[in-house]
C-alpha cells in the first residue's frame, strides 16, 4: 500500500469519526431541544406535541447508550457490549454460511438463465416472485424441514443452519439477477472473437463471460452480505434460534421499557455488523477488480 | 491496373499457380438474406463470386450497406444461411473455422481489460490447449512482430488505439494462421496513425505469407494494401469488379508514385460507375 494510499484510508477514517461525533450530537441537540419545548408553557408547546417524542424512555441518552454498552447485567460477569459482540459474531457466522451459499446458487441460476433466451424468459419471474414470499412465512417451514428431511447429511442439521439457509435465500437473489446481467455483458465483437476461435461455451464462459460480469457481481455481493445479515437476524427472531442478534433485538424489545439503552445498543450493533460485511467485500472488490483492471463499480 | 467490368466468374485457380492449388477462399453464386419471409426481409449479397489465392491481399471495399462485413462474416463462417457454395481451404466455411483456419481482426481492438498485453495475445493459443511456457515464449515473439516488446506487462487501458490494434494484430496472428480476415481493422484510427499501420500490417502481410481478405472503405487504403480489391455495390449487395492492383514497389514509398495515384483514380471511378442510379 502506497503511502498516498494510506493517507487517504487516514482521511476516511476521520471524516467517518467526524460523522458520527456530529450524528450523536445532532441526536442531543434534538432531544434537548424536544425537552426544552415540553417544559416551556407556552404556544409553542403545541409544535412538540407533532414532533416524535424526546423524554428519556423513547431517546436514551447518548451517555446512557454508551454507559449500557459497558454495563455489567446482574449475576454476570461480562459487560453488555461484549455479550452483544459474542452473539453478532454468532449472527454473523449464520450470515457467512448463508452468503455463501447464496453466491453459488445465485451464480448457477445466472449462468443456466444466460444459456437460453426461452429459459431466461421462462424463469426470471419465479426468481422475483420468490422474493415476494414474507421471510416470516417460511423462516418455521425451513427450520421444521431441515430437522426432518436433512439427516442424510454428514453433519448433524443444525438450527442455525436453517438460519443461514434462510439468509441464502435473500442473498441469491441479487446474484442470480446481476450475474444474469453480467453474463450477457460482453460485446457482441468479443462474443464473435471467441466464436472466430472455435472456443466452447465453457471456454467463452470462463475467460469472457465470468470476468466481464465481476464489476456487476461485486455490486450484486454488496447488497447480498448486507442482506444475508437482515436474513439472518430476521430468520433467529422467526425460527426461534437462540444465541444471535436476533433473538437479542426480541428479548430487548420485550423488556424495553426497563432499559431501552439495551436495545439501542443491539440495533446499533446489527447496524454495524451490516456495514463491515459491506467493506469488507468493498475491500475485496477493491483489489481483485483493480488487478483485473476493471472500474469499481458501487 | 486490369478492370473487369462485370463480377469474375468463377476460376478454380488462377493461371499462374499451381493447378493442384486449393485456393484461399473461393465464392461461387453466394447469396444471403437476412429476415428470410420476414417483413423486414433484406437481400444483403447477390450472388456473389470472388476467388483468393493464398498469399493475396484483397479488398472488399464499397459504401455502407453494400454487405462487406456480411460477407466476411460468411467466410469466417459467423454467420450462416447462405446459399451457393463457400469453400475455405477447399472446406466449408464453418469447419475451417472449428479447424482454426483463420483469425480474425476487427475495428475495435476488443482486448479483454482483465488480461494484460502478453495474456492477450496467448488467448487463442489458451484455447487451443498450448503449454504456458510455450504460449508465452510465442506472444513474446508477436510483441516483437508488432514491434511492442516492451509492453508485454501493460494493461490494455495504458495503450493508445493503435497500439491496442497492433496487439489485437499480434493476438490474431499467435497461431499463424494462414488466412486473416480483417474488418475494418484501421477505422477508428487516426490518419497518421492509420498510415503507420497500413505500413505495418504489409511488412507482417510480406514477412510471414499469410492471405489476407481486408475490408474497408477507404480508396487509398484499398489501393496502399491490395494485389486485389473487390468492389462492392449496394442494394442488393454484389461485387461490381473485382480489379488487380499493381504497384510497382510496395511500401511506404509507393504513397507518392504516380502508379498510385492512377491505381486512386481508377477505383474511384469504377466505384462510382457502381453506384445506384
Amino acid at each position: 500500500m502506497g503511502w498516498s494510499r494510506l493517507r487517504g484510508s487516514l482521511r476516511q477514517v476521520i471524516v467517518f469519526t467526524v460523522f458520527v461525533i456530529l450524528l450523536m450530537a445532532g441526536y442531543t441537540a434534538y432531544k434537548a431541544f424536544g425537552q426544552a419545548l415540553d417544559d416551556a408553557q407556552t404556544d409553542w408547546a403545541v409544535v412538540g406535541s407533532f414532533l416524535p417524542r424526546t423524554d428519556d424512555l423513547t431517546m436514551p441518552s447518548v451517555f446512557e447508550i454508551i454507559s449500557g454498552i459497558f454495563a455489567e447485567p446482574r449475576g454476570l460477569n461480562e459487560t453488555f457490549g461484549s455479550i452483544v459482540l459474542g452473539e453478532a459474531v454468532f449472527t454473523l457466522r449464520e450470515a457467512a454460511v448463508g452468503f455463501a451459499a447464496g453466491v453459488v446458487v445465485g451464480l448457477a441460476i445466472a449462468i443456466v438463465l444466460s444459456s437460453s433466451r426461452l429459459l431466461e424468459r421462462a424463469l426470471v419471474p419465479y426468481v422475483i416472485a420468490s422474493q415476494t414470499i414474507p421471510l416470516i412465512a417460511i423462516a418455521p417451514i425451513v427450520v421444521i424441514w431441515g430437522r426432518r428431511n436433512l439427516e442424510f447429511l454428514p453433519w448433524e442439521w443444525q438450527d442455525w443452519m436453517s438460519v443461514s439457509l434462510i439468509a441464502t435465500y435473500l442473498t441469491f437473489f441479487p446474484v442470480a439477477i446481476n450475474g444474469l446481467r453480467g453474463l450477457q455483458s460482453p460485446a457482441p465483437q468479443s462474443l464473435e472473437l471467441m466464436d472466430s476461435y472455435a472456443a466452447g461455451r465453457r471456454q467463452t464462459l470462463w475467460r469472457l463471460r465470468l470476468p466481464s460480469s465481476l464489476p456487476y457481481l461485486f455490486s450484486a455481493f454488496k447488497i447480498a452480505a448486507t442482506a444475508s445479515v437482515v436474513g439472518a437476524i430476521v430468520g433467529e427472531i422467526s425460527a426461534g434460534v437462540t444465541g444471535g442478534l436476533g433473538r437479542r433485538i426480541l428479548l430487548e424489545a420485550q423488556r424495553y421499557t426497563t432499559g431501552p439503552e439495551r436495545l439501542y445498543v443491539a440495533v446499533l450493533c446489527a447496524a454495524a455488523l451490516g456495514i463491515f460485511v459491506f467493506l469488507t467485500i468493498s475491500l475485496v472488490e477493491h483489489s481483485v477488480l483493480r488487478r483485473k483492471g476493471a472500474e469499481a463499480t458501487l | 491496373m486490369n478492370t473487369q467490368a462485370d463480377p469474375v466468374p468463377a476460376e478454380p485457380a488462377a493461371a499462374d499457380s499451381e493447378p493442384d492449388q486449393v485456393p484461399a477462399v473461393e465464392v461461387r453464386g453466394v447469396s444471403k438474406t437476412f429476415n428470410p419471409s420476414g417483413s423486414n426481409e433484406v437481400l444483403a449479397l447477390q450472388d456473389i463470386n470472388l476467388t483468393v489465392t493464398a498469399g493475396d491481399f484483397v479488398t472488399l471495399i464499397g459504401p455502407s450497406g453494400c454487405g462487406k462485413s456480411t460477407l466476411l462474416r460468411l467466410i469466417a463462417g459467423l454467420v450462416d444461411g447462405s446459399t451457393g457454395t463457400l469453400l475455405v481451404n477447399g472446406k466449408s466455411a464453418d469447419q475451417a473455422r472449428l479447424d482454426r483456419d483463420y483469425s480474425m481482426v476487427f475495428q475495435k481492438a476488443g482486448l479483454f481489460d482483465w488480461r494484460n498485453v502478453s495474456r492477450n495475445i496467448e488467448l487463442p493459443l489458451e484455447l487451443m490447449g498450448w503449454k504456458a511456457a510455450e504460449r508465452r515464449q510465442r506472444s513474446a515473439e508477436m510483441l516483437e512482430l508488432v514491434k511492442l516488446g516492451e509492453f508485454a506487462q501493460h494493461h490494455p487501458s495504458q495503450l493508445s488505439g493503435g497500439m491496442a490494434q497492433r496487439v489485437a494484430i499480434a493476438r490474431a496472428m499467435s497461431f499463424s494462421p494462414a488466412l486473416l480476415l480483417m474488418d475494418e481493422p484501421f477505422g477508428a484510427l487516426d490518419e497518421m496513425t492509420r498510415e503507420h499501420m497500413q505500413n505495418e500490417l504489409l511488412r507482417i502481410w510480406s514477412d510471414t505469407q499469410t492471405t489476407v481478405i481486408f475490408v474497408t472503405h477507404s480508396i487509398s487504403e484499398a489501393v496502399f494494401l491490395s494485389t486485389k480489391v473487390a468492389v462492392m455495390s449496394p442494394r442488393p449487395g454484389r461485387i461490381a469488379a473485382v480489379i488487380d492492383n499493381e504497384l510497382g514497389t510496395r511500401g511506404d514509398s509507393a504513397r507518392d508514385s504516380p502508379q498510385f495515384f492512377a491505381n486512386v483514380s481508377t477505383l474511384r471511378k469504377v466505384l462510382r460507375s457502381g453506384e445506384p442510379q
